[in-house]
């Protein structure tokens, strides 16, 4: 649980800082530095455990179908970089307040900064593969919030998108090869596959699963040839790359190899890939890194190369390989962050990181300048500092590679120059931007910046020297612990390699390659003019950033084609697509299982039958090929709908014969009062070969569902009918099973139904409402001039109480035979609707009100209170009730909350159907009726 | 009768795709309508089809037609009711506010061939 709460803590702390800042600058560091420091001493309160070979962890299960589980761990090597991220977090968070101007907004900077503490936290405690990748993730996004937080500068917003581009890619491979990795251990547990190293090196599947992890690592520890975007991610505040890209951010992909080095380890693949990138990376990034004029891009290679370093100790295999790696994790991590904060201090102080324009920084900087020159000669590897110990050590290391590349004096030949490169570009810091004479045209004059700016780093180079001058003391147990649980003693057993952390080791190899680098790293560094010559005119190398930006270039280019072949603006082509779509996806399965037909018994076609179907298939036909003559078209549409509604009377299903029907009617009129309005023909706009395609594609569509119609039909039944036939009765009290489906066993499908056609019904109110009437409706003669037939008028008005009183009839008799809420009201707004066709709308609106809205509302609510009030007798939502009652002269009469309910559904559809139609007529009438026209 | 059913849910849902492919509102409505009654045809066909069934169950020793279904369908047969009525005010609103009844508002027809086509039908 405190493992978690070390997460949670700066997760949730990072609302605060944002909202202290109303109070002050300091107050909002001072949340960021309390959140901060909460989980710094959480951490701390373990570290005992820790030392002592405990290994405190969490186990929740989150998503076991998966393989994603909450599971984290706190062994040496995650309690080394939990000191690492939440210390140096704390001295950035302290150093931050000086850096940043007032026109910065300070909270969203701590904002970022305590949520990127948090998603490495999770990085380096998770015990689940993919609970690590999640929080790598979070590291890329935080990274790109705090890389592009300057967002007015371009070079700001193009770095956070390289950045997030590269190690968001970096982070799809790696859940690939995690994948893989989970598959072939049979576990996601991190613990668990490293406790399967043998297993894991032998599958078959190492090789691609290692380089898809190895992708994810290299390319968030900018290893060549993913480096470029580091220096590029430099745009982000100096705090910033301190922190992230420095000592926390980039490390995650070394600690990854730390982490999974007792699973991956040890292959000639693993050695050839991780060393040579490495050491690749080591040098070439030196080298580059000499010929940087601004402090933080010379920083930014030199960290580079530093991790090449790293990724080249743990390449080598070799235990005592990986113990070297860990220590030079700390070293680095101490040096460097203290140079990036003092790169920081002298550009906030003169307003340039340009080596050309700075000079004799001493005379205005002398403390700066004497920190600066420690931590430099630490990243030099200069004896008596802590970068000197784990540099000579990588060296020694290299003389013992346990497999061959090239002749044996290559690789430590090879390292040397890296080194030599190293001692160059630190000699450059220090001399071309403190020694030398005093510049005369800074942006600013100098002055020693204020004293907690300076503190952070005063702390991380006296760490520097302690650890130099007393390894053992300062360093040894954090380090015995870390590089134990790097190499696998505390999953897999065994015991750590001898290694000494002593600055003199006696007159050696290593001794011997230093002061090769030393010496050389002191020519390089005299001779830099013609170096940077070289390296900027001569080489003719290939830059990361133009080939990432030609990369991305093609990939908008290559999208957005493939958009605008898609996404042309027509509503006809996205139909054709998604009916496309729906074909593939039914017919697919289809053409490869084939027309399975099963046992069932098919029932014999009768004449009838065929005579419906013929008239069915002659409508649909003649509605398709009529469709330009609108009014012909609707005739036979119409047509196709009563045959519809007489086969429901024939394949025994009244109740949806007699809806059937009834909506008919309304639809027909509802298109009839359309086309009063709509062009009458539809022109001849297709090509032949628009219609050639879309004809076989609704061909194809109707075989398809002609296919799985016929699949379900002749497929045996198996319904689950039989209970609600058998409970229909005494479960709800109606021998209409259909009814009591409705209103009963399926209330709540039926009260969602309502509410969508009440809804339905508002959005066509509401469209017809703000509607401004086109001049052309108003010419010609509106429907209430119009003389309405004496015959018809009598024969409807007749028609009503009739109609009427069989809807009334329906109704009280759905519970147990044909008819129900549904059908009755349908029945009533038809018998309404011809009032309207026989009358016109203004005799019948007249004498029907206009609190339709409150009709519909009405419904809803006898509807929903008749489902509430079950809840007073203690039952769920719309549970029915029923009984009988011995009423005089009447008999037994059954009374049953269903069909108060069936009341409101009543309610709801005449007033639903009645407001469509109403409304409908009355756009005609916006001559008569005054409706707002502003259009015209 | 399968084989009828069948295909009647076949030519229904081709003509109704092919209407729903036109670039008129009113052909897409009629389209729309066919593929209701596609719709409803195979919802209700999902179980089995059966001629002279006795729909309620107070009469005995004649067997049931399967009455999930229905229920299925009959509320469907309501919402497609609620359905069209909708995109029959929608067409009308876009045809007022585009001045074309094309489903992409493009206005390649002139707003007033439309009227005159309507004014020669209703003289």
């Amino acid at each position: 649980m405190t493992l978690l709460l070390i997460i949670l803590i700066p997760l949730a702390g990072a609302i605060l800082p944002p909202w202290f800042v109303r109070w002050g600058r300091t107050q909002s560091a001072l949340a960021a530095g309390g959140a901060a420091g909460a989980s710094f001493l959480l951490m701390l309160s373990l570290v005992p455990r820790v030392m002592a070979g405990d290994t405190p962890s969490l186990d929740v299960p989150w998503m076991p179908s998966i393989g994603l589980d909450l599971a984290l761990r706190m062994d040496g090597l995650g309690l080394l970089f939990s000191i690492l991220i939440l210390g140096i977090g704390l001295l950035v968070i302290v150093y931050a307040r000086w850096y940043l101007s007032r026109e910065d907004p300070m909270g969203r900077f701590y904002a970022f900064l305590l949520f990127f503490m948090a998603s490495m936290l999770g990085v380096v405690l998770s015990d689940n593969l993919f609970l690590l990748l999640i929080f790598w993730e979070l590291t890329s996004l935080s990274s790109f919030l705090l890389i592009g937080y300057w967002k007015h500068l371009p070079e700001a917003r193009q770095g956070a998108r390289m950045a997030l581009v590269i190690t968001g890619g970096g982070g799809l491979a790696m859940l690939a090869g995690f994948i893989l990795l989970g598959q072939i251990a049979g576990t996601t547990s991190i613990s668990e596959i490293l406790a399967q190293g043998d297993i894991v090196r032998s599958s078959a599947l190492y090789a691609p699963m290692l380089i898809l992890v190895l992708l994810g690592a290299f390319t968030k520890s900018a290893q060549f040839p993913f480096h470029f975007w580091l220096p590029h991610a430099m745009a982000a505040p100096t705090p910033v790359s301190a922190y992230l890209h420095s000592a926390t951010m980039v490390k995650a992909g070394v600690f990854l190899l730390a982490r999974l080095f007792p699973a991956l380890a040890g292959t000639a693949l693993w050695f050839f890939v991780v060393t040579g990138v490495g050491v690749a990376t080591m040098v070439i990034a030196a080298y580059i890194a000499l010929s940087r004029h601004d402090l933080k891009a010379l920083l930014a290679y030199s960290t580079v190369s530093h991790l090449g370093i790293i990724t080249a100790c743990f390449g080598l295999g070799t235990p005592i390989a990986a113990v070297v790696g860990v220590f030079h994790i700390m070293n680095h991590a101490a040096f460097k962050a203290s140079l990036f904060m003092n790169a920081g201090i002298v550009d906030h102080e003169t307003g340039t990181r340009d080596l050309r324009l700075l000079s004799g920084l001493r005379h205005t900087l002398p403390v700066t300048g004497l920190l600066a020159l420690v931590a430099s000669a630490a990243m030099a590897g200069l004896p008596p500092l802590n970068g000197f110990l784990s540099k000579e050590m990588f060296f020694e290391e290299t003389l013992h590679a346990e497999f061959a590349m090239g002749p044996g004096w290559l690789l430590p030949a090879i390292v040397t120059i890296g080194g030599l490169f190293s001692v160059a570009y630190s000699i450059r810091y220090v001399a071309d931007a403190f020694l030398g004479p005093e510049s005369e045209d800074l942006p600013k004059h100098p002055h020693e910046p204020p004293r907690p700016m300076r503190l952070p780093v005063e702390i991380l180079v006296v760490l520097c020297v302690a650890i130099g001058l007393f390894p053992k003391q300062v360093a040894g147990k954090m380090l015995e612990v870390a590089a134990g649980a790097t190499i696998g003693l505390t999953t897999a057993g065994g015991e750590l390699p001898y290694y000494s952390l002593k600055l003199w080791h006696g007159l050696n190899a290593a001794l011997l390659m230093s002061v090769l680098a030393i010496a050389g790293g002191a020519l390089a560094w005299r001779m830099r003019g013609s170096v940077i010559a070289l390296h900027e005119g001569a080489l003719p190398l290939p830059r990361g950033k133009g080939i990432f930006d030609a990369v991305v270039a093609g990939g908008v280019a290559v999208s957005g084609s493939i958009t605008r072949a898609l996404e042309n603006g027509s509503l006809q082509r996205y139909l054709l697509l998604l009916v496309l779509a729906a074909v593939a996806a039914v017919g697919m399965p289809i053409l490869t299982s084939g027309l399975a037909t099963g046992t069932d018994v098919r029932a014999p076609a009768d004449a009838v039958s065929i005579a419906f179907f013929f008239f069915l298939v002659i409508g649909t036909l003649g509605t398709v090929a009529l469709h330009h003559d609108r009014i012909r078209a609707l005739i036979l549409i119409s047509v196709v709908g009563l045959v519809i509604s007489l086969a429901f009377v024939h394949l025994s299903a009244p109740d949806l014969a007699l809806t059937q029907i009834s909506v008919e009617v309304v639809t027909i009129v509802l298109l009839l009062l359309a086309l009063h309005l709509l062009p009458e023909r539809s022109p001849r706009e297709d090509s032949d070969f628009v219609i050639g395609r879309d004809a076989v594609v609704s061909v194809a569509a109707g075989g398809a569902m002609a296919a799985v119609s016929w699949i379900l039909l002749t497929t045996d039944v198996s319904t689950i009918s039989d209970f609600f036939l058998a409970q229909s009765k005494p479960g709800g009290g109606g021998y209409n099973v259909v009814n009591v489906i409705l209103v009963d066993f399926r209330g709540y499908d039926t009260f969602g139904e309502i509410v969508v056609l009440g809804i339905a019904a508002l959005g066509i109110y509401a469209l017809i409402q703000g509607m401004g009437v086109p001049e052309k409706w108003r010419t010609g003669s509106p429907i209430d001039e119009v003389r309405y037939p004496l015959l018809l008028t009598t024969i409807v008005r007749l028609a009503l109480p009739l109609a009427l009183t069989v809807s009334l009839f329906l109704f009280m008799r759905g519970h147990n035979l044909p008819g129900g809420g549904f059908i009755a009201g349908l029945v009533t707004a038809v018998a309404l609707v011809i009032q309207y066709v026989g009358s016109g709308v203004g005799w019948t609106q007249q004498r029907l009100g206009r609190d339709l809205h409150q009709i519909i509302g009405a419904g809803l609510l006898i509807a929903a209170l008749t489902g509430i009030g079950a809840w007073i007798w203690g039952f769920p939502f719309l549970t029915g009730w029923f009984d009988y009652f011995d009423i005089p002269l009447m008999g037994e009469v059954e009374l049953a909350s269903a069909v108060l309910f069936d009341l409101g559904v009543y309610l709801t559809v005449v007033a639903v159907v009645l407001l469509m139609l109403a409304n409908m007529g009355k756009i005609r009438n916006a001559t008569a009726v005054d409706v707002p026209d502003d259009r015209d | 009768m399968e084989l009828l059913v069948t295909l009647s849910v076949g030519v229904l849902v081709a003509g109704g795709v092919f209407l729903l492919l036109r670039a008129r509102t009113f052909s897409t409505i009629l389209g729309l309508a066919l593929l209701s009654y596609a719709a409803n045809l195979f919802l209700f066909a999902s179980s089995y089809v059966r001629t002279g069934l006795a729909p309620i169950s107070s009469l005995k020793d004649v067997p049931f037609p399967d009455p999930l279904p229905q229920a299925l369908v009959l509320t469907a047969i309501v919402i497609s009711f609620g359905m069209t009525g909708f995109v029959v005010v929608l067409s009308l609103r876009a045809y007022a506010d585009l001045g074309s009844d094309h489903v992409d508002g493009g206005g390649d027809l002139p707003a007033d061939a439309g009227t005159a086509d309507a004014r020669e039908g209703s003289g």
